[in-house]
This record gives structure tokens, sequence and C-alpha cells, in this order.
């Protein structure tokens, strides 16, 4: 589809930004493609989050630390940290470009956004490893 | 809804119609759900972080985690959010469907927008059915 445009007399662009395809972002449909695959993993491993939550409700302290413990558990729910909060920020920054519109509070906004999304992935990861790798018994 | 210009408060240029002036729609309310959920869902894994978090810091901080989200209000939140945690999946169900260039059809949107409303609504009484019979 692209390849028609480039065809096109008087096009402004150089023969290198033509070949790489990679538009006026300079990233291409990364930020759509990304978003797609990510919500690929979340749909995939929100299954075992919620067996897992499911389990552990109503459980004492030393079984839920027996069950998230487990190496099973532990890399699924890593996993769907990773991929939620990855997936959750480019959400995010879709709807920070569609409202925030003031060009410096919107870049403060995407990267608030991007350093949120780290937060919350470092927290659960620190915590699931820490919970791991802490013999209780 | 005429707004002034930030310029020129004295010229009201016409704005393009907005959300208010549209009859409501099946597709339209599930796309704006969608959105509304996706949101929601994001500031809610701080809820995710506590929990493990109070997890990994002892049975005291577990204690309390736990005093939390076995509340009213905990189940309440716990409730919703698995709500939203479904919509925004089959939501995004959908949008592979779309993605793939089919579903496209007036009467598909259309059973598609309900079928997100509805099996988000079943899943999520399943889900709680199951888990309060187990626990």
């Amino acid at each position: 589809m692209a390849e028609h445009r480039f065809d096109k007399p008087g096009s402004i662009r150089t023969p290198l930004a033509q070949a790489k395809g990679l538009g006026a972002s300079g990233s291409g449909t990364d930020h759509f493609w990304h978003h797609r695959i990510s919500a690929v993993s979340n749909a995939l491993l929100v299954i075992p989050f919620i067996i897992t939550v499911a389990a552990l409700a109503g459980r004492s302290y030393e079984d839920a630390v027996a069950i998230v413990s487990q190496p099973l558990v532990a890399i699924l729910l890593a996993l769907f940290v990773v991929s939620i909060t990855y997936h959750m920020r480019l959400g995010m920054q879709i709807v920070i470009e569609d409202y925030i519109h003031g060009k410096g509070a919107k870049i403060a906004a995407v990267i608030a956004n991007t350093f949120f999304a780290i937060v919350i992935a470092a927290s659960c990861l620190f915590a699931i490893l820490k919970i791991s790798f802490s013999p209780l018994f | 809804m005429a707004q002034a210009d930030a310029r020129n408060p004295k010229v009201q240029r016409p704005l393009s119609p907005h959300l208010q002036i549209y009859r409501w729609t099946w597709t339209m309310a599930m796309s704006i759900f969608h959105r509304i959920t996706g949101v929601t869902l994001y500031f809610g894994t701080v809820l995710l972080a506590y929990w493990l978090v109070a997890m990994a810091s002892g049975a005291e901080g577990y204690a309390n985690a736990e005093w939390f989200f076995g509340s009213w209000l905990g189940y309440l939140i716990l409730f919703g959010y698995t709500w939203m945690l479904m919509h925004h999946m089959l939501g995004g169900l959908r949008h592979f469907i779309w993605d793939f260039g089919r579903g496209f059809e007036t009467h598909e949107r259309f059973a598609l927008a309900k079928a997100t409303l509805a099996g988000s609504v079943i899943l999520t009484f399943l889900i709680w059915i199951v888990v309060l019979i187990v626990r």
C-alpha cells in the first residue's frame, strides 16, 4: 500500500527513508504491532493469573508463599506482569496522545506513563523473586 | 457548544460535533467501555503490586492485604476489576477479528459489541462462582 505513495512524482522522501519505510515517527508500525503482540500474551497469561489468584483466595500466609514460590507459578506470574505492564504503557500512551495536546504536557505525561509502568513492573517482579527465593521453613 | 478562540475570545469558531450530539450505539458504547476499562486496569495494577509486595514483606503485611481484599470494599473492587479485565480482554479479541479484516458488516459489528458485554458479565460471574465454591 505504502509503495504506491513513493511512486508518486514530487515525493520529498529520500530513497533511504523510502527503503526503511518507517514513516514520520521513525518507528513505523511498532507501537501498534507491539500492542497486539502483548495483547496476545496478556490473553494467554491471564488464565494462569486468575487460577493463581483463585487458588490463593482465603489461604494462610504460609500456603500463599508456598504456592507463589512454585517455579511454574512464579514464572507465569512474572511473565504476566511483564506482558501487562508493557501493554498498558502502550495503551496509555495512545490515550495521552488523544487527549493531551500541549507539547510539554504531552511529553511529561508520556514520560510519567513509562515511569509508572516500570515502577509497577519492578515492584511486582522484585516481590515475586523475593517470595520465590526466601526459604520460609 | 461554540467555544471562544483562546487568543481572541470574541471570535466564535464552530467546532466539529462531539460525543454528546450522537445517538448512542452499541459499538460506540463498547468502544468507550474498552478505553475506560483499559485505563482503570492500568491504575488497578497498583493493587496487584501492593498484594505481591505485601506477600513479600512478611506475614504481617500479607495479613493487612488479606484484611483489605477480604473486606466488602475489597470484594467490590475485585469483582469490578474481574469484570473490567474480562471486558477489556473480550474487547481485545474483537479487535483481533477486525485486524484480520472480518466482522465489519453492520450486523456483525453490533453482534460483536453485544457479545463483548454479555460475555464479560457471564465470564465474571463464572469466575466468581467457581472461586467462591472452591475456597
